[in-house]
């Protein structure tokens, strides 16, 4: 017994993934997105990114520089917020909507409820819903070069008819990011591919606002109505990018389904009776906010406890 | 005058109500969204709130003490009414915009927790400057919120516009949300000033900052806040 064993404590596996390295992987995800809306609305387009981002970055530096905390703007998770806000955003708002919408996901949202891990609602979802109820007539203006005039699922509400194609596509009006459901998809393949999300939460989501569609829509099975509700908005984006973030989502398998569920009804529900076209982003804060009840509802029996009444 | 001078100082900022003692937070929140409705709310619950002092000071020793609380309301009922119709026929607009929470200041904590806390236990004059003290603070407060939320969410102060022209309003900061918002800012700063206040050496142990008011588990006897007088209960458990 000569040999030298090493003594640590668990856990003795570790996975080589770390926070850096999934969040460059959804960074990377992103980009066919970000790269569509660049092409579609121009190089504006482009600039409003790179400034919201800028403005993540800088805001969570300054705050751990301030708060004599450790730097943590190497794991690239505020490089995702910003560039999430920033996909959330019409091309005609004004760069400044992007600095404080950055200022106030990082600063607000996140840091002051802890940092990465801590923070209760998606930061980037909590600063577009701040500028949404803030700067209304901004954040739903998406006339620009490239588009005047409503969005497809605007213009779906008030009854008038959509081109499909265009939708799937991303050639219509829209925030950013949010118009090409192809993009979306083959980031969210992306992330699939390298295990960074699942389809439980997404899956959910997606299937249930088709059935609520169906059902509460008036129009019972009409597959282009359905089809628009499901490729118009940021139904895609919400699903594969935000309502799978991993810290404002059910850990529990059975929470997520739930969580895909609450979010699915919730978007139908804003979107067929609400007052305004959209509902993604605030169904999936709301769901982020039921997520502490989700979990405790659904926590899973420890081996050997309950089962049959003795 | 001693007393009655300790008595402002404290209710404006040793025991602001609602940067300390977070009492109240239902005007606060509800009418704060400009600053001439916070003043407005604040003063008139400062009548409310030195007037019933008096009376229940005057009458301490002739209220039963198991009907203590339904006398206290019926005495602080009796002149929410007043100020309402006052307002209603002298300051119609101010009556317009605090709308429902003028009925509501009957149940404001703030004027139960002093009848309780103070007047119940002390001579008029000092119940009456607690009273107005307790006010003032509560005015200073709700014009500072509501000054805040005007600013950044109309551009103006009292009605005067005061931001560039280029200014965009942030209209969050008129609604529900910027209330907890502007609170939040600012009891950070009055707490962020009396944590630099004590590391200077001064002693600011009477400035507190949200107990959590848990009188039932706190060991301070001598808290004026102290809503449960538990040293007197024990007292008279041990004599019986």
């Amino acid at each position: 017994m000569n040999e030298l064993m090493k003594v640590s404590s668990n856990p003795h596996v570790r996975s080589k993934s770390t926070t850096a390295s999934i969040m460059l992987t959804v960074v990377i995800a992103l980009l066919p997105a970000a790269g569509f809306g660049i092409y579609n609305f121009g190089p504006k387009a482009l600039l409003l990114i790179l400034v919201t981002v800028a403005s993540t970055v800088l805001t969570e530096f300054a705050f751990e520089k301030i708060c004599k905390k450790k730097i943590t703007i190497g794991d690239y998770s505020a490089v995702v917020t910003g560039l999430l806000l920033a996909l959330n955003l019409p091309v005609s708002a004004p760069w400044w909507i992007g600095v404080v919408g950055g200022v106030f996901a990082i600063l607000v949202v996140k840091m002051l409820f802890g940092g990465l891990g801590q923070n209760f609602m998606n930061p980037a979802l909590g600063a577009r819903c701040f500028l949404l109820i803030s700067f209304t007539s901004i954040m739903t203006n998406f006339d620009c070069d490239a588009y005047t005039g409503a969005t497809p699922l605007a213009n779906l509400k008030s009854g008038e008819s959509v081109n499909i194609l265009d939708m799937v596509i991303g050639r219509t009006a829209g925030t950013i990011g949010e118009t090409s459901m192809i993009a979306i998809v083959i980031g969210a393949c992306i992330l699939i591919l390298f295990g960074i999300i699942d389809l439980r939460i997404p899956g959910t989501y997606i299937v249930t606002l088709a059935v609520f569609v169906t059902l509460f829509g008036g129009r019972g099975f009409n597959w282009p109505y359905i089809s628009a509700h499901l490729s118009g908005g940021g139904l895609m984006l919400g699903a594969f990018f935000m309502a799978t973030d991993y810290v404002t989502r059910p850990i529990t398998k059975k929470g997520q389904y739930l969580f895909g569920f609450l979010l699915g009804v919730l978007t139908g529900i804003f979107r067929i009776f609400g007052p305004s076209a959209e509902g993604v982003s605030y169904a999936i804060i709301i769901g982020n906010l039921l997520v502490p009840l989700i979990e405790k509802v659904t926590l899973p029996k420890a081996f050997g406890k309950g089962g049959e009444k003795a | 005058m001693n007393s009655a001078k300790e008595r402002l100082v404290n209710g404006i900022i040793k025991e602001n109500p609602t940067f300390v003692l977070m009492l109240g937070m239902c005007p606060t929140l509800a009418v704060t969204t400009s600053a001439i409705n916070g003043l407005g709310m604040g003063l008139t619950t400062m009548v409310v709130l030195a007037l019933s002092n008096v009376f229940i000071s005057m009458l301490r020793n002739i209220i039963p003490d198991k009907v203590r609380i339904p006398a206290f309301i019926v005495i602080i009922a009796s002149f929410v009414t007043m100020v309402e119709l006052l307002l209603q026929g002298f300051i119609p607009f101010l009556y317009d915009a605090l709308g429902i929470y003028i009925p509501l200041i009957v149940v404001n904590c703030i004027i139960l927790g002093r009848a309780e806390a103070y007047a119940y236990k002390n001579p008029v004059i000092p119940s009456l400057f607690d009273g107005i003290g307790m006010g003032l603070g509560f005015s200073v407060a709700l014009t500072c919120i509501g000054a805040v939320r005007e600013l950044l969410g109309a551009g103006e102060i009292f009605g005067i516009h005061v931001m560039p022209d280029s200014y965009v309003p942030v209209s969050i900061f008129i609604m529900a949300p910027g209330a907890f918002f502007v609170l939040a800012l600012l009891t950070a700063i009055q707490n962020k000033v009396k944590i630099a206040g004590e590391r200077k050496g001064k002693d600011m142990s009477k400035i507190q900052s949200g107990c959590g008011n848990d009188c039932m588990n706190c060991a301070e006897a001598g808290c004026s806040r102290r809503l449960i007088d538990e040293t007197k209960g024990e007292g008279e458990k041990k004599n019986a």
